[in-house]
């Protein structure tokens, strides 16, 4: 009884902090286009060029005319109504950009952690407190990993598979863009893994279990993983923020659609409704998944169903 | 007689160069329960571990027979090893918190026993689980199996772990420290659970560091020190006539068999009151460098009651608490609690935990605001006071917690830990490092512990380095909240015997706070029983503790194991107390063995 209502409290306030991300994003978004040199019209149109009819609709629909409070307020009441605005490079809406470019975004960011979490998973479990040139070697590579960018991997990876084995194509595919970006995700996620397994194999229901004449395997994936798991999702942000970082070089390397090449040709040619879309978009994503783990948490260690 | 279910003959362990077992020699039959006692580092969970072939990594292990149900077990591969654990040897570690998987139900637990050896058909997995709980004493089992460790009291958590220990009935349970973070009463019950396996016929290695726990239950004991086994025999000869000087600076140093005043550890003690028939040696040499005896009252200290018969003068009010109550959610941990502590005084206070003991203990700092009732120190109350008149306030009432580690930084060394409370107790700069180093010597270290750091000090000298830090600002009166739960018997001893050192020397008034029952008798000159945030009972510590008036209280006395229950020196035996119908002669035929067991030396 108590106990679903501190986890009710706690998602409350999990959801009130969320707001205020989401508020903040939106906020920051207004006033890059308020701060960047010239005039707020101009700026919105950005390179391309337009007719006047269209430049005194961007005015009205902005409320450029009016107060900047107004406008402020404007802005934030047309983002509620999950209006982003209008690419004038693009000729299309914001959303519809967005919309249209984040499916394979999303598809390469769930595919290398898919290959991140099950290849890390598999290494720590199996390296954790083994011998010791075990873990050097496994240590070696991982920072080897984490050091290498995404775009020096990845372009390694083309040369490899598809210009000498020709194993994989050069352009659209999944599974290289997949692996250059995981690299560094499965290179800190095994540290970060085997440390925790490292601790919870000290622990002394690890002992319990052994003594019940559990094997070492057994202990390991069925007592010790779920306790390394904590610390991992603390990383969330982390990870988040690398993969989504990461598509925009890997999708570039790679030439394949996605948010990445959609934020970096906006960039190049400062369609700034694009960049402030997209800035909303992630930070919007990035609160669903903090939450998503919050959730998660919970599901993993019953101690903080109670906890207050 | 029967065979012996593990036996094992000159057996070393060593962790690369240290050398953690050496020729131990045990055996264990059925219905038979064998005692490994030490303190730790002593070798005996290391040899208990190697009983079920966990020894650790990177362990050396040489024995010059093991057997298990009469197999030779040095010839064991890990498969067969992984049977032996769960179907013939049951293991039980200490705190079930966390000895079981704190993120699995506990009921998943006891069934992974089961399900791994294939003890039971898979359909009635679920229900033999059930079977066990109630077996072990569990009410609800039902309901109690799909509870998670932390939302299990302390009591049937430790019945779950030793469910799931004796789940496909292994013939031997080794108990390693199985009651030792259990409150006195559970204690008892669990003791009494213990027992009854044993009588069942199971045979029980129990390892412990309590000699009273041993005498409740065990039938034969070895001591051990640092890795070798030096006494053995039954349990009531061993203890009644212990043969070894460690044995007997074990027993001196239980702090319940001694009134205030006598001394506990075995050191060279110039107050005169160190019994006559010790020997040297011993426990001292063991791990802690053995304390200086403090020098006498420094002259010209300012304290108020001061000097060698401080105790005895009625001293001034140095704590006067009123009514005090404070409630954490709604639920009241403290109510309705006064009592008053002079100078020079020691007032005990005793409960389980959750009776609202450290609370108590947090108003009376100052760091707790109470709902009701007030707290004075010295006269002048906590109510009120802005944070400079605390600061003030907080110099004539010091602290020492249980685990000085964490009240430590670890990266400052013992002189500046000092030296901010001699700042803190507005000594002037120029003063503070003689301060330190008299204060050093006052808990029986010296200057060269001046630039070390906690991490490098062992729990003892920790403890004293705590002591000095709370007499730092020449403290009227110092809170010590289970001060010695966290260290061995003679450590233990030493620091209770410092703590009564300095308070004859400096006329400092104690509250002192324990769960064990022995300490707070041994240090107190009155009493405070609580249970559920009240005072139940109080008074002067021999009158409480020999004719005690609160059925809780009585209750409590009862459920402290004795050495005096020790197999066959007493009638009152944890069996007897257990259970009525114990077969009379269930004990001879080990009995007779233990005399031919002796006759061999296993060293």
């Amino acid at each position: 009884m108590t106990a679903r209502r501190t986890v009710a409290g706690r998602i409350a306030a999990r959801l009130g902090t969320s707001l205020l991300v989401l508020w903040g994003a939106v906020t920051v978004a207004f006033a890059a286009l308020h701060l960047t040199p010239g005039d707020v019209a101009d700026v919105l149109i950005g390179d391309s060029t337009v007719t006047p009819e269209v430049r005194a609709q961007i005015v009205r629909e902005y409320g450029l005319d009016r107060p900047v409070p107004v406008q402020y307020l404007t802005y934030l009441g047309r983002v509620l109504h999950g209006d982003l605005g209008r690419s004038y490079q693009l000729h299309e809406s914001v959303g519809e950009a967005i919309g249209s470019q984040i499916g394979p975004s999303i598809q390469l960011a769930l595919t290398a952690f898919a290959l991140a979490a099950t290849v890390s998973v598999t290494v720590a479990t199996l390296t954790a407190k083994r011998r010791r040139w075990v873990r050097g070697l496994f240590s070696g590579l991982e920072l080897v990993g984490v050091s290498v960018p995404s775009f020096w991997a990845g372009i390694l990876l083309l040369t490899l598979f598809s210009f000498t084995l020709g194993l994989f194509p050069v352009t659209g595919g999944l599974a290289l863009p997949a692996v250059a970006l995981a690299v560094p995700v499965i290179a800190v996620l095994t540290q970060v893994l085997r440390e925790g397994l490292e601790i919870a194999l000290d622990e002394p229901f690890v002992l319990t279990a052994r003594s019940r004449g559990m094997g070492d395997l057994a202990v390991r994936v069925r007592h010790a993983l779920r306790h390394a798991l904590l610390p991992t999702v603390t990383l969330a942000g982390w990870l988040v923020g690398v993969l989504f970082g990461g598509a925009v070089i890997v999708e570039q390397v790679f030439s394949r659609p996605g948010i990445g090449r959609l934020t970096l040709a906006a960039v190049a040619g400062k369609d700034l409704p694009v960049v402030m879309g997209v800035v909303l978009v992630s930070a919007a994503l990035y609160v669903v998944v903090n939450i998503l783990l919050d959730v998660l948490y919970v599901v993993i260690d019953p101690r903080l169903r109670s906890a207050s | 007689m029967s065979a012996p279910i593990v036996e094992v003959t000159d057996l070393h362990v060593a962790f690369g160069p240290v050398r953690a077992v050496r020729g131990v020699s045990l055996a264990v039959r059925p219905g038979e329960c064998v005692a490994l006692v030490g303190e730790s580092g002593s070798g005996k969970s290391v040899t208990a571990r190697t009983l079920i072939g966990l020894t650790g990594d990177g362990a050396e292990v040489r024995a010059a027979s093991l057997a298990i149900e009469g197999e030779d077990a040095t010839r064991f591969g890990e498969r067969r090893w992984r049977t032996i654990r769960g179907t013939g040897i049951g293991y039980v570690l200490q705190d079930a918190l966390v000895s079981l998987d704190p993120l699995r139900p506990v009921g998943k637990e006891i069934a992974e026993t089961l399900r791994l050896h294939r003890a039971v058909p898979r359909g009635t997995v679920a229900e033999r689980v059930v079977a066990l709980l109630r077996e072990v004493g569990v009410p609800e089992p039902e309901v109690r199996a799909a509870q998670y460790p932390h939302e299990l009291s302390g009591g049937l958590r430790q019945r779950a772990l030793i469910a799931s220990a004796i789940a496909c009935g292994p013939r031997l349970l080794i108990a390693d420290e199985p009651t030792t973070a259990l409150d006195v009463t559970v204690q008892a019950q669990i003791l009494r659970l213990l027992a009854e396996r044993k009588r069942a016929g199971t045979a029980v290695l129990l390892i412990s560091h309590d000699l009273a726990v041993v005498a409740e239950l065990a039938d034969r004991v070895l001591v051990m020190k640092e890795g070798e086994v030096v006494e053995e025999g039954p349990v009531a000869g061993v203890l009644r006539a212990p043969a070894h000087p460690y044995t007997r600076a074990l027993l001196d140093a239980i702090p319940a068999e001694h009134a205030k005043g006598t001394r506990l550890s075995r050191t060279a003690a110039g107050n005169g009151a160190a019994r006559p028939e010790s020997t040297a040696g011993g426990v001292d040499g063991a791990s802690e460098s053995p304390p200086r005896v403090p020098p006498g009252v420094t002259p010209g200290r300012a304290h108020a009651g001061s000097g060698t018969g401080a105790s005895a003068l009625p001293g001034e009010v140095v704590i006067r608490a009123r009514d005090l109550a404070k409630a954490f959610g709604g639920r009241p941990a403290v109510a309705g609690v006064s009592f008053e502590l002079r100078a020079g005084e020691t007032l005990g206070v005793v409960g389980e935990s959750g009776s609202g003991k450290t609370t108590t203990a947090r108003l009376v700092l100052g760091l707790l605001e109470p709902d009701a009732g007030e707290v004075e120190i010295d006269g002048r109350p906590w109510r009120g006071l802005g944070a400079a008149e605390r600061r003030e306030l907080r110099r004539h009432i010091q602290v020492v917690y249980q685990d000085p580690l964490s009240s430590f930084d670890p990266r400052f060394t013992v002189r500046r830990v000092l030296d901010e409370a001699l700042a803190v107790g507005g000594e002037p700069r120029a003063a503070r490092r003689d301060r330190a180093v008299e204060l050093l010597e006052q808990v029986g270290l010296d200057a060269g512990f001046l630039e070390r750091r906690p991490r490098h000090l062992s729990g003892g000298q920790r403890q004293r380095v705590a002591v000095a830090r709370a007499l730092a600002p020449r403290p009227r009166v110092i809170v010590c909240d289970e001060p010695v739960s966290a260290l061995d018997v003679s450590i233990q001893a030493q620091v209770l015997d410092l703590l009564a050192d300095l308070q004859a020397s400096l006329g400092v008034a104690y509250l002192f706070i324990s769960h064990h029952l022995g300490v707070i008798h041994h240090v107190s000159d009155r009493v405070l029983v609580m249970k559920d945030g009240r005072i139940v009972e109080s008074g002067d510590v021999r009158r409480v503790f020999t004719a005690p008036q609160d059925p809780y209280t009585k209750e409590l006395l009862a459920a402290v194991p004795r050495l005096e229950h020790a197999h066959g020196s007493s009638p009152h035996s944890a069996d007897d107390r257990a259970s009525d119908h114990r077969a009379p002669d269930h004990r001879a035929p080990a009995r007779a063995h233990d005399r031919a067991y002796e006759q061999e030396p296993s060293r």
